[in-house]
C-alpha cells in the first residue's frame, strides 16, 4: 500500500503516523508537503495531528485552503481512502469532506488520556477487520474535539450508518461519564457517504506498539490494508 | 555616536541607576570603555549584567558543582545546554530553566514561554526536542480566600499556558513535580525543563567563527514586548510588578514550531558555523555572546533586523525579549541554504551583519554608531560578588512529645488529599504527554520513561525537591532532592547519567537568602559526587520574594537516567494479588518536616531527616541488581507522607488509563516499639518498596540477606481493594477504593470550586 502523510507546518502527529504505518508490511509511507498539488500516485491519504497552522482561528480553518487540499478533494471523488485524526479530522470536517464540526471541549480543558471507543459498524473500509461493538483503548489529545452537527445532519448519519467510533464504558455501553470532550451523542468518529472518507478525534497511530500500552490502533490500520490489498469483498 | 545629551537632566549615572546598575558597576563600565556610556550602552550592560544573565551573585558558588565525567560532550556553562553521551553515538541535551517572575504577572503567557525558550535552547544545541518535564510552585489553593483564589487562577494559567505550548508545538510534557505552600503566596515558580536527542556529530556551538561570515537573525519580527525581561527577572516582586506587564513576552508556539523545523534543517544542511537562540536579553545576549565563544566581534545593523514596527527604536530592538527568534551565523557563500529554508518555512529572516576581528560588538543604525563595546567585557566580565551569608541555626529536634498522636484512619485519608501529594492527574492530563510515541511510563509514577525510538535507547526522567526540608536546614534539604531524584530513577530501573538544577532562592543581599543559596549548592554538589552525576548546567532564580516574604528555598534537582533494557523498566504500580511486598531499608523514624506534621497538624519544623548516601547508593544499587534479575514488580520510594502514602498509591493503577485497576494490601509491620503515627508516617530517607512474584520470594530474600542491607517482608498485594496495616497489637484498614477518590478527586475538587 502507498501511503501518503500530509505535512503541514504545524503537523505534529506526522512522524508518529509515518512510523506507525510503517510497522506494517507491504507498506510504504512518506511525508506530502501542504504545497504540494497531487496525490494521485497513492492509495491511502493520512492527515495527521498537530496544529496545522497554529489554529488560533478554528483549528483546520486554514488548512483547508492550503494547495494540497484540493488535491485532497479530487483523491476523495475519486474514491481514495482518507483518514483525518485529531486536527486531521478537523481539517475534514472544515474542508467539507465530512459534515459537522469540531469544537471546544464541553470543560474548555485539553484533555490527553487513554479513552475506551465502540467500533459502531464493520462496514466500512476502516473498522472491516474489527466486529461491531468491539470496544478499543485509543489516545486521546485535543482542546478542541467536541464533536457538534446540526439535528439532521445526526439523523442522517444514522440514517446513513455514518458513525464508525462512538466512546463507551469497557461494556460498551454510550453514558456521559464516557464522554471525555461533550461531543454529540458520544461521536468519536465519523465517515463520508461514500465511506472512503474518516474523521476521529482519539488517535490510533498511538495505538501501535505494545511498548506505549495498547495496539488497538492496529486493528483500524488492518482494516484500511486488508481494503486497499483485497477491495471491499472481505469484509467480516 | 549618539548621546544623551537631549535630556540634560538624565546623566548617564542617574540613567544607570535606574537601570539597576550599582555604582560601583557604572564606575566599572566608564573604566572599561574610558568614556560615558549613552543610552543603548546602559541597557545594554544593565541586561548582561543582570543576575539573570550573568549569574553575578552566584558564579562563585555554581563552581562548586561537578561538570565533568568520562560521558561529558559538552559542559555545564559552555553552550545554551550540556550534552551527555548515551552511547552507540546518540547523545541528549537537556537543561532546566525558571519562567517565575513573567508567570507570577501573567501565569499563562509567562508559563508558555519559559516552556518556549527552554525548547529554544535545546534544538539551539542541534538537538531534537523530545520530552519536557515541570517543576512548579504555588501557593495554597484550598479555601474561600481572596489569596487562595489567587492561587487557583495562577495554578490553572500556568498549567494551561504549559500545555497550550506544549501540546501545540508537539513536544510531550511527561513528568514532574507541583507542591503547594503559604511561601509562594505572591511568587509562584515555573521551572521547565527539557531533553532532545542528537548524533554526536551533529552538536551545534553558539560561537561566531570565521571572521567575514555573515550573520542572520531568522525567526519571528521583533516587537516591543518581554523589553529587558532579563533585568526584571533580577528584581523583587511589587504591586508595581503588575505594571511591568510588558516585560512579559507573548509566545506563539506555531512560529516556533516552524522555527524549530527550520532550524533543524539549516543545522544539517551543514552551512551553520555558529548559532545562538534570542532568550533573555534578546539580539544584546546572542550578539554579545557569540563573539565573546568565538573570541571575535560581531558588527550588526538594526535596520537590516525584521520588526513588527518600524518605529522600533534602537533602544528598544536591543532589549526586547520577542520570541521564537535565533541569530545563525553560516559559512560564507551559504546565503542562498539559508534563504531557501527560511522561505519554505515562511519565515522572516534578515542578513543583519558579519563576524568581525575587532574583538567588538558593534551595533548600528544605518549610518549611526549605536553601540561599541568590547564583547567579552559584556559576556563574561561582569563584576562577580561574594555576598554575606549569615550564620546558620540548625532548629530545634522534634519533640515528640508535644505533637498529639493523631488517627492513622484519618491522617491517611488528610496526607492523600493534601495538594501536595494528591493525584496531579488533573495537571498532567491537559499536557499532551503521548505525542511524539515514544512515552513509555507516562506521568504518575516515580520516574517518566520515553523510549528514543531512532537510537533505540530508554531514558527516565524526573525533577524533585522536598522545600520545606531546605527551608529548615538547605543544605541536608539540597542533599535529599538529589537522593531523592536518584532514588526516583532507580525505582523505574534506571541509573543517572546527568543533573540539571533550577536554584530558587529569595534576595541573594539578604545574608539568611544568601546562606540558602550557598548551603543548597554544596549539598547538590555533595550528592552529585556521591551518585557520580555530572551537573550539565541549568539556571538560578533569585530575588523570588513577593511583599509578604521570600520563598521557602527550592533548589530543584532534575536527574535523567538510561534503562539497560525494555524489561526493567519499572512502574510504582502493584501488578497483580498475591504478590509480595517488601519495604527495602529502614522503617525509620524522622518526623521533622515531614507532611504528617503539616497536614495534620499544621506545623512546618523540626530537623529534616537525614541523609546518607553511601548507604543510599546501596539501597539503589541493589533494588537495580533486582530489577536486573526480574525479581521485581513494582517498586516505589518512600517520600512524602512516609509509608503509609506509598503503599496507597503502589494500590493505585495507573491513572491514565481507561480502566484504573485498583488493589489492596495486606501489611504486618509486627512489633516495633514506636508510636504509630510516626511508624507509619514518618519521611526517614532510603526507603523502597517493592513488590515482587511470590514464587520468587526466596530468591529476593536470600539476595537481600547476602547484601546485608535492612529489610522487611511487609506482606502481600490483595485483590480484595482493602489496605490493612497490622502495628503490634492494633490493625488499621482502609478501602483502597476511598483512598483513591480522597487522592484522585482533591486537585479538581479544589479547581471547580
Amino acid at each position: 500500500m502507498r501511503c501518503a502523510v500530509l505535512q503541514f507546518p504545524g503537523s505534529n502527529g506526522d512522524i508518529d503516523a509515518l512510523e506507525a504505518l510503517r510497522s506494517f508490511e507491504n507498506v510504504t509511507a512518506e511525508l506530502v508537503w501542504h504545497q504540494e498539488k497531487s496525490l494521485d500516485s497513492f492509495e491511502f491519504i493520512l492527515l495527521p495531528g498537530g496544529f496545522s497552522y497554529g489554529d488560533y482561528l478554528r483549528c483546520g480553518a486554514i488548512a483547508r485552503f492550503s494547495p494540497i487540499m484540493q488535491a485532497v478533494q479530487k483523491a476523495a471523488a475519486s474514491g481514495t481512502l482518507i483518514l483525518g485524526i485529531c486536527n486531521g479530522f478537523q481539517i475534514l470536517c472544515e474542508a467539507g469532506l465530512l459534515p459537522g464540526t469540531l469544537i471546544r471541549n464541553r470543560n474548555l480543558l485539553f484533555r490527553c488520556e487513554e479513552r475506551l471507543v465502540r467500533v459502531e459498524t464493520s462496514d466500512s473500509p476502516f473498522t472491516k477487520k474489527i466486529s461491531s461493538g468491539s470496544v478499543l483503548h485509543l489516545p486521546i489529545a485535543h482542546g478542541e474535539g467536541c464533536y457538534f452537527a446540526k439535528e439532521e445532519t445526526l439523523q442522517e448519519l444514522h440514517d446513513k450508518d455514518q458513525v464508525l467510533l462512538r466512546y463507551a464504558t469497557s461494556k460498551g455501553e454510550i453514558t456521559k461519564d464516557a464522554n471525555p470532550n461533550g461531543s454529540c451523542e458520544n461521536i468519536a468518529g465519523i465517515c463520508n457517504q461514500k465511506r472512503n472518507v474518516f474523521g476521529l478525534m482519539p488517535h490510533p497511530e498511538r495505538a501501535c506498539d505494545e511498548l506505549l500500552g495498547s495496539t488497538d490502533g492496529r486493528m483500524i490500520f488492518e482494516s484500511i490494508l486488508d481494503h486497499v490489498h483485497h477491495g471491499a469483498g472481505t469484509s467480516l | 555616536m549618539s548621546s544623551l545629551s537631549s535630556s540634560p537632566q538624565l546623566t548617564p549615572s542617574i540613567l544607570a541607576e535606574q537601570h539597576g546598575l550599582s555604582s560601583e558597576e557604572y564606575q566599572k563600565i566608564l573604566s572599561l570603555l574610558g568614556r560615558e556610556p549613552n543610552r543603548e550602552e546602559i541597557g545594554v550592560f544593565s541586561v548582561m549584567w543582570s543576575e539573570h544573565c550573568s549569574y553575578k551573585n552566584s558564579r562563585l558558588e555554581l563552581k562548586k558543582f561537578p561538570t565533568t565525567g568520562s560521558k561529558v560532550l559538552v559542559k555545564a556553562g559552555e553552550e545554551n545546554a550540556g550534552v551527555i553521551d548515551i552511547g552507540d553515538g546518540w547523545a541528549v541535551a537537556f537543561k532546566i530553566e525558571s519562567h517565575n517572575h513573567p508567570s507570577a504577572v501573567e501565569p499563562f503567557q509567562g508559563a508558555a514561554t519559559g516552556v518556549g525558550g527552554i525548547i529554544r535552547d535545546i534544538f539551539t544545541m542541534g538537538a531534537r526536542p523530545v520530552f519536557l518535564l515541570n517543576s512548579l510552585r504555588f501557593g495554597p489553593i484550598s479555601g474561600d480566600s481572596l489569596r487562595a483564589r489567587d492561587n487557583r487562577q495562577l495554578f490553572s494559567g500556568v498549567v494551561a499556558g504549559i500545555g497550550h505550548y506544549g501540546n501545540s508545538i508537539g513536544v510531550p510534557t511527561i513528568g514532574g513535580e507541583v507542591y503547594f505552600d503559604p511561601s509562594y503566596n505572591g511568587n509562584p515558580l515555573v521551572n521547565a525543563f527539557c531533553l532532545g536527542v542528537l548524533k554526536h556529530e551533529q552538536i551545534a556551538r553558539g560561537a561566531a567563527k570565521g571572521i567575514g561570515n555573515p550573520i542572520f537573525y531568522v525567526g519571528a519580527e521583533t516587537g516591543r514586548d518581554g523589553l529587558a525581561g532579563a533585568a526584571f527577572a533580577s528584581r523583587e516582586l511589587t504591586e508595581e510588578s503588575k505594571a511591568d506587564r510588558p516585560a512579559v513576552q507573548v509566545g506563539d508556539p506555531f512560529r516556533e514550531k516552524l522555527l524549530l523545523e527550520a532550524c533543524l534543517e539549516l543545522l544539517a544542511s551543514g552551512c551553520v558555523a555558529g548559532i545562538q537562540d534570542m532568550g533573555a536579553a534578546g539580539l544584546t545576549c546572542s550578539t554579545c555572546e557569540t563573539a565573546s565563544r568565538g573570541g571575535t566581534g560581531v558588527e550588526i545593523d538594526l535596520d537590516l533586523v525584521p520588526k513588527r514596527s518600524a518605529d522600533l527604536t534602537s533602544y528598544e530592538l536591543l532589549l526586547s525579549e520577542s520570541q521564537e527568534r535565533m541569530l545563525v551565523i553560516v559559512h560564507q557563500g551559504e546565503e542562498a541554504t539559508v534563504q531557501r529554508i527560511f522561505e519554505k518555512w515562511e519565515l522572516p529572516y534578515g542578513l543583519i551583519g558579519r563576524v568581525t576581528d575587532d574583538g567588538k560588538m558593534k551595533v548600528k543604525r544605518g549610518k549611526d554608531l549605536v553601540v561599541d563595546i568590547p564583547a567579552r567585557t559584556l559576556a563574561d566580565e561582569a563584576p562577580l560578588y561574594q555576598r554575606e551569608a549569615a550564620t546558620w541555626k540548625a532548629p530545634a529536634p522534634l519533640d515528640l512529645t508535644t505533637v498529639a498522636e493523631c488517627d492513622p484512619i484519618i491522617v491517611l485519608h488528610q496526607l492523600l488529599a493534601h495538594p501536595s501529594i494528591a493525584s496531579k492527574q488533573w495537571i498532567w492530563r491537559q499536557y499532551d504527554h503521548t505525542v511524539q510515541t515514544g512515552t513509555v511510563v507516562p506521568p504518575g509514577s516515580d520516574a517518566a520513561v520515553f523510549y528514543v525510538r531512532e537510537a533505540n535507547k530508554f531514558l527516565a526522567a524526573t525533577s524533585d525537591c522536598n522545600a520545606i526540608y531546605c527551608s529548615l536546614d538547605p543544605h541536608e534539604g539540597a542533599k535529599i532532592a538529589v537522593a531523592e531524584a536518584a532514588r526516583n530513577l532507580a525505582c523505574s530501573g534506571a541509573v543517572p547519567i546527568g543533573a540539571t538544577d533550577n536554584l530558587n532562592f529569595g534576595n541573594p543581599h539578604k545574608p539568611e537568602s544568601f546562606y540558602e543559596l550557598r548551603a543548597a549548592v554544596e549539598g547538590i554538589s555533595e550528592g552529585c559526587r556521591a551518585f557520580d552525576i555530572p551537573v550539565t548546567g541549568g539556571n538560578v532564580s533569585l530575588y523570588n520574594e513577593s511583599q509578604l516574604a521570600s520563598i521557602d528555598p527550592t533548589p530543584t534537582v532534575a536527574l535523567v537516567g538510561l534503562i539497560e533494557k525494555r524489561e526493567q523498566i519499572t512502574t510504582q504500580f502493584f501488578k497483580e494479588p498475591g504478590d509480595v511486598i517488601f519495604l527495602l531499608g529502614e522503617l525509620g523514624s524522622e518526623l521533622g518536616g515531614s507532611h504528617y506534621l503539616l497536614a495534620s497538624h499544621g506545623r512546618k519544623e523540626g530537623l529534616p531527616p537525614r541523609v546518607d548516601f553511601e548507604y543510599e547508593k546501596a539501597i539503589h544499587k541493589q533494588l537495580l541488581s533486582l530489577i536486573r534479575a526480574g525479581l521485581v514488580r513494582s517498586a516505589h520510594d518512600c517520600s512524602e507522607g512516609g509509608l503509609a502514602v506509598a503503599l496507597a498509591e503502589a494500590c493505585f493503577g495507573d491513572s491514565n488509563k481507561a480502566e484504573v485497576k485498583l488493589f489492596g494490601a495486606c501489611i504486618d509491620l509486627g512489633k516495633k516499639g514506636i508510636r504509630d503515627d510516626v511508624a507509619l508516617f514518618n519521611e526517614s530517607q532510603s526507603r523502597i518498596i517493592f513488590s515482587t512474584k511470590a514464587q520468587q520470594v526466596e530468591q529476593v530474600e536470600q539476595e537481600l540477606q547476602a547484601s546485608g542491607l535492612p529489610f522487611t517482608r511487609l506482606g502481600s498485594v490483595t485483590k480484595e481493594t482493602i489496605l490493612s496495616i497490622q502495628l503490634d497489637e492494633k490493625e488499621y484498614s482502609w478501602s483502597t477504593e476511598i483512598l483513591h477518590q480522597s487522592w484522585f478527586k482533591a486537585i479538581p475538587h479544589l479547581m471547580q470550586a
